[in-house]
């Protein structure tokens, strides 16, 4: 296996982008990356790209062909490309092929992306769509949604460790404080607790601010072999781990209802793969789809002992300036969640973190970053460690 | 959901008629075909569940997708069934009386219907034990 690095990242903004089509977006950020790394395009290898439901939202399958076409490395030079779909995750996927496919050998230079244009669609569509990341045959069957799911995680999490309402709006509070600091951000606006409180309830407990929205927006990163990085860029990232795990598709059927057992494993791959321990982590960008997410997932990342992780969200110590900042980005709440783009947004904070360009949502004297990105309610967690290379 | 594909799973969906692996014992309601502690040394037959069990969490839906908003705000739950396995349903109650480990019985009702004039969906959902 051969060192891995991370050359270039290129993000469109995210939001509700009416005048920009899918094709737009995956060519504005694919040029950016291209940009960013200094990358001729005659020079990549091979793409892979997050995409979770093309076919619903625009109607539009074989993405893999329309990306490649449509920044023209098709007609041109046909490399090879590749969607990969796990739901939200989709995008975390792409980087681990991608990254997959360079520390192989297989390929040099390779560009991962990820897409979503969620708001072409009704917003029926879009909550339907998104319910196939679940059990389709014996959840969503039963008129279970989305929220709902996360929902009863909450519940669960409350009943045994006493989680109080305020400590999960703090969550919110804190991503949007962070996402105000993001120019690329869907919502750049600090809230408070009680607009938290305040806002309707969609699946109790979760309210419509514990939620992440629906978002169009697309980002891509180029990876190229650690000793080529300097051909390319003077602030490589060394991609240090990237692991995946998969746990049951229905909620029901896992072992702890609030505990992500594939969290859990591919967190623990990933610090073995990485050879750094959970106090070397400087911020971590994890999957805050709801605000009950990102507490499971400090735990269960092991940052903190099971049912803690409000008590340290309370205390600051995971807002910017805390012990372990999380979400510097503002997470999927505040900076958005394009499903199949979030994984790649997350490696693209990750690298502007690393770099210390993150004007006023930077991490002080970042060395390494960690993402998490998961798909469904659990059913698929892929979680990467990088590492400033200069 | 297509008439096939709900036809196909009909008498485990009306009946609550699962699997059992005889090899370990465990239960499977939704019913699997691979036990994933035997796998193929597991020996998998039909089992038809008793329908009694406990809320294990549950949440109310308020902003339902469109063909059961005609019921929200309406709760739904992961049950335990007495042998162990556990399912997704909705639960049949006044939203105030639900709560954890409630104990609940299975009931054949209206799950979802297609419109005024496609297909019905029956099914299990539960109601609280007095």
């Amino acid at each position: 296996m051969r060192e891995v690095a991370v050359i270039g990242a290129g993000l469109t903004t995210f939001g509700e982008k009416w005048d920009t089509s899918f094709r737009q977006m995956c060519v504005e950020a694919g040029v950016k990356a291209l940009e960013d790394s200094n990358v001729d395009g005659n020079q990549i290898d091979e793409m892979f790209v997050g995409n979770m439901s093309g076919g619903r939202f625009v109607l539009q399958e074989h993405i893999s062909a329309l990306i490649a076409d449509a920044v023209g490395l098709a007609s041109t030079r046909h490399i090879p490309s590749t969607r990969t779909e796990a739901a939200c995750a989709s995008g975390g996927l792409a980087f681990r092929q991608a990254y997959t496919a360079v520390a192989s050998g297989m390929s040099d230079i390779v560009i991962a992306a990820g897409v979503e244009k969620m708001t072409d669609v009704d917003g029926g569509v879009t909550t339907d769509a998104l319910a196939g990341a679940a059990d389709r045959e014996w959840e969503g069957i039963y008129g279970v949604t989305f929220p709902s799911l996360y929902a009863m995680i909450a519940k669960d999490y409350m009943h045994r460790y006493g989680l109080t309402r305020e400590q999960l709006a703090q969550v919110a509070v804190k991503n949007h404080y962070n996402g105000a600091r993001n120019p690329i951000a869907q919502f750049r606006k600090e809230i408070t607790i009680e607009t938290v409180m305040k806002s309707t309830l969609v699946a109790d407990p979760i309210r419509l601010m514990d939620c992440s929205p629906v978002t169009d927006g697309a980002g891509a990163v180029i990876l190229c072999p650690l000793e080529r990085a300097k051909e390319f860029t003077d602030s490589p990232v060394q991609v240090l781990a990237s692991t995946q795990a998969t746990d049951t598709l229905a909620l029901h059927d896992r072992r702890d209802i609030s505990t992500l057992d594939a969290t859990v494993a591919a967190g623990n791959r990933a610090f073995e793969m990485a050879k750094v321990d959970r106090k070397d982590i400087d911020f971590v960008e994890v999957h805050d789809c709801f605000t009950i997410a990102e507490l499971c997932a400090i735990e269960d990342l092991g940052f903190c002992e099971k049912g803690k992780a409000g008590i340290m969200t309370e205390n600051g110590e995971t807002a910017l300036g805390g012990k372990l900042p999380i979400n510097p980005s503002g997470g999927l709440k505040a900076c958005g969640h394009p499903v199949g783009a979030t994984g790649i947004k997350q490696i693209c904070e990750v690298v502007a973190q690393l770099r210390g360009e993150a004007g006023g949502r930077q991490v002080d004297g970042a060395e390494i970053g960690m993402t998490h990105n998961v798909g469904g309610s659990g059913a698929t967690v892929v979680t990467n460690i990088l590492r400033r290379a200069n | 959901m297509s008439v096939p594909r709900f036809w196909r799973k009909q008498p485990q969906r009306y009946n609550i008629i699962g699997t059992k692996c005889e090899t370990c014992g465990s239960y499977f309601y939704p019913p699997r075909t691979v036990c994933p502690e035997c796998r193929r040394d597991g020996k998998i037959v039909e089992h038809k569940f008793k329908g009694t069990g406990k809320v294990v969490t549950f949440s109310i839906i308020r902003t339902a997708s469109e063909p059961y908003s005609y019921e929200s705000p309406y709760p739904v739950a992961v049950i335990e069934l007495d042998e162990g396995t556990r399912m997704t349903a909705p639960v049949v109650c006044d939203i105030e009386e639900m709560e954890i480990g409630m104990p609940v019985k299975a009931t054949f009702r209206k799950i979802v219907a297609d419109g005024d004039s496609g297909m019905i969906v029956y099914g299990t959902k539960f109601v609280p034990v007095k």
